[in-house]
């Protein structure tokens, strides 16, 4: 008996590690199951509410990572809308199973340009990301441009800020098309022109994307109608438009991929072909 | 003056546990690197205390860790390990005559406080890392977290221990 005292007394302080020791690997055995009350975790009155006040204050640290993973969700989001828009049919919750025509990427602006005639962005993510030339660029408020040249991790973008860029769109409400083009002058503004004579046009007008082409889909939003007049030979419309995007301060963008767009361009080529 | 030594235990527990899981829990360099400034509580514990309440109060430690990082056992686990550990560091650290004399780890020369500190913390980052990934097919993941988060917990725990030595 007193060999048994002496060895614990001996050996307390290995008995104490192996104890608690034991204790510990209890602990996180027992976080890595599911569906268990676990006694060791931060969800307990005194720690929740310390994070509370912690979180009061760290939130602002954070918000950038948040960014991020409301950029991801939108993403989602924007791609369940698409598919809705096609068919009412089923509901998915998984979003790489939807048969949408659009793919949805996202992106983040490293370089941005508004100051020039021709301006571009840059964008940190390339082919690596799938990203591929011509794939259109929004912002959850309208329209940015279109990706022009590709590297394995970057892309630049020609913005519609850009003498180049040529984009079809329309009217929300009349659906008349036209073009879109950039004056140079303001970055904030753009114009539509070849808008038809007859076509009504009030100034707050809503100017979309009009979905004749394979970039954008239909109904993207750019801006609203600021002014306009008549052009000099009298048979179309000039339309100053106010953009919804700031194009100085672009963060985040979204690629727009349409799956159809080769057999589409396919199609077209082979009728041009005939022609 | 023991009264005194207890409170500025008492005091660094708590600070050390703060600052933590509000401050160093937080960075996440490159991802997934993080400093585990809070083992500089055994570090600096008295030499010539007692070795059972060191194995308990670093229990302690590493349990309210994992209570803030929701982690299961893992800290404490570590923890325990290298108070237990600690005499034998102490050791091929210092000499044998550590426990005679009341060494402070600042008046020591250099080499032999990264000696100490480098070893305590790769012990304490092997085991964190071992249960905390505890997957064969994350061995590099594992080797990686190992050896830079050691080097940025060794880095502060050197600089922490400079900074506040009385010289």
């Amino acid at each position: 008996m007193q060999q048994i005292l002496f060895f614990f007394i001996r050996n307390k302080n290995f008995l104490l590690f192996i104890l608690l020791f034991s204790i510990s690997i209890f602990l996180t055995v027992q976080s890595h199951s599911y569906h268990k009350n676990k006694f060791v975790n931060s969800s307990n009155y005194v720690i929740g509410s310390f994070y509370d006040l912690k979180s009061s204050i760290t939130s602002y640290f954070s918000l950038k990572k948040q960014n991020t993973i409301l950029i991801e969700e939108n993403n989602r989001i924007r791609k369940k809308i698409e598919f809705y828009k096609n068919k009412f049919s089923h509901y998915e919750v998984d979003t790489a199973s939807i048969n949408s025509k659009y793919y949805f990427y996202h992106a983040k602006v490293i370089n941005n340009s508004y100051s020039k005639t021709k301006n571009n962005l840059t964008i940190n993510k390339g082919t690596n990301d799938s990203l591929k030339i011509d794939l259109g660029v929004v912002t959850s408020k309208g329209i940015v441009g279109i990706v022009d040249n590709i590297s394995k991790k970057y892309a630049t973008i020609q913005s519609i800020l850009n003498t180049n860029s040529q984009i079809n769109a329309k009217l929300k409400k009349s659906k008349h098309f036209g073009s879109l083009i950039w004056n140079t002058v303001d970055p904030n503004i753009v114009q539509l022109i070849d808008i038809p004579r007859l076509a009504p046009v009030t100034i707050g007008d809503t100017i979309v994307t009009g979905g004749k082409s394979t970039i954008f889909p239909e109904g993207i939003l750019i801006g609203t109608v600021k002014n306009f007049k008549m052009t000099e030979d009298k048979n179309s419309k000039y339309l100053n438009i106010q953009l919804f995007n700031d194009m100085t301060n672009l963060e985040h963008v979204y690629l727009i991929n349409n799956i159809d767009a080769n057999e589409i361009i396919n199609l077209e080529k082979e009728i041009k072909d005939v022609e | 003056m023991l009264n005194n030594l207890i409170f500025v235990n008492i005091a660094r527990f708590i600070l050390l546990v703060i600052v933590q899981v509000l401050l160093l829990n937080q960075i996440n360099l490159f991802g997934y690197i993080n400093p585990y400034l809070y083992i500089l509580f055994i570090i600096i514990y008295p030499f010539s205390a007692n070795k059972s309440l060191l194995i308990f109060l670093s229990f302690l430690l590493g349990l309210f860790v994992d209570f803030f990082s929701d982690s299961g056992g893992i800290h404490a686990a570590a923890s325990v390990f290298i108070a237990f550990i600690r005499p034998f560091v102490l050791k091929y650290s210092f000499g044998i005559s550590y426990e005679y004399n009341t060494i402070k780890i600042s008046n020591e020369d250099y080499l032999k406080q990264i000696i100490y500190v480098g070893s305590m913390v790769f012990f304490h980052h092997f085991i964190l890392f071992a249960l905390e990934i505890f997957n064969v097919n994350h061995f590099l993941l594992f080797l990686n977290s190992i050896l830079f988060s050691s080097i940025f917990s060794i880095i502060i725990i050197l600089c922490i221990i400079t900074l506040f030595s009385k010289k």
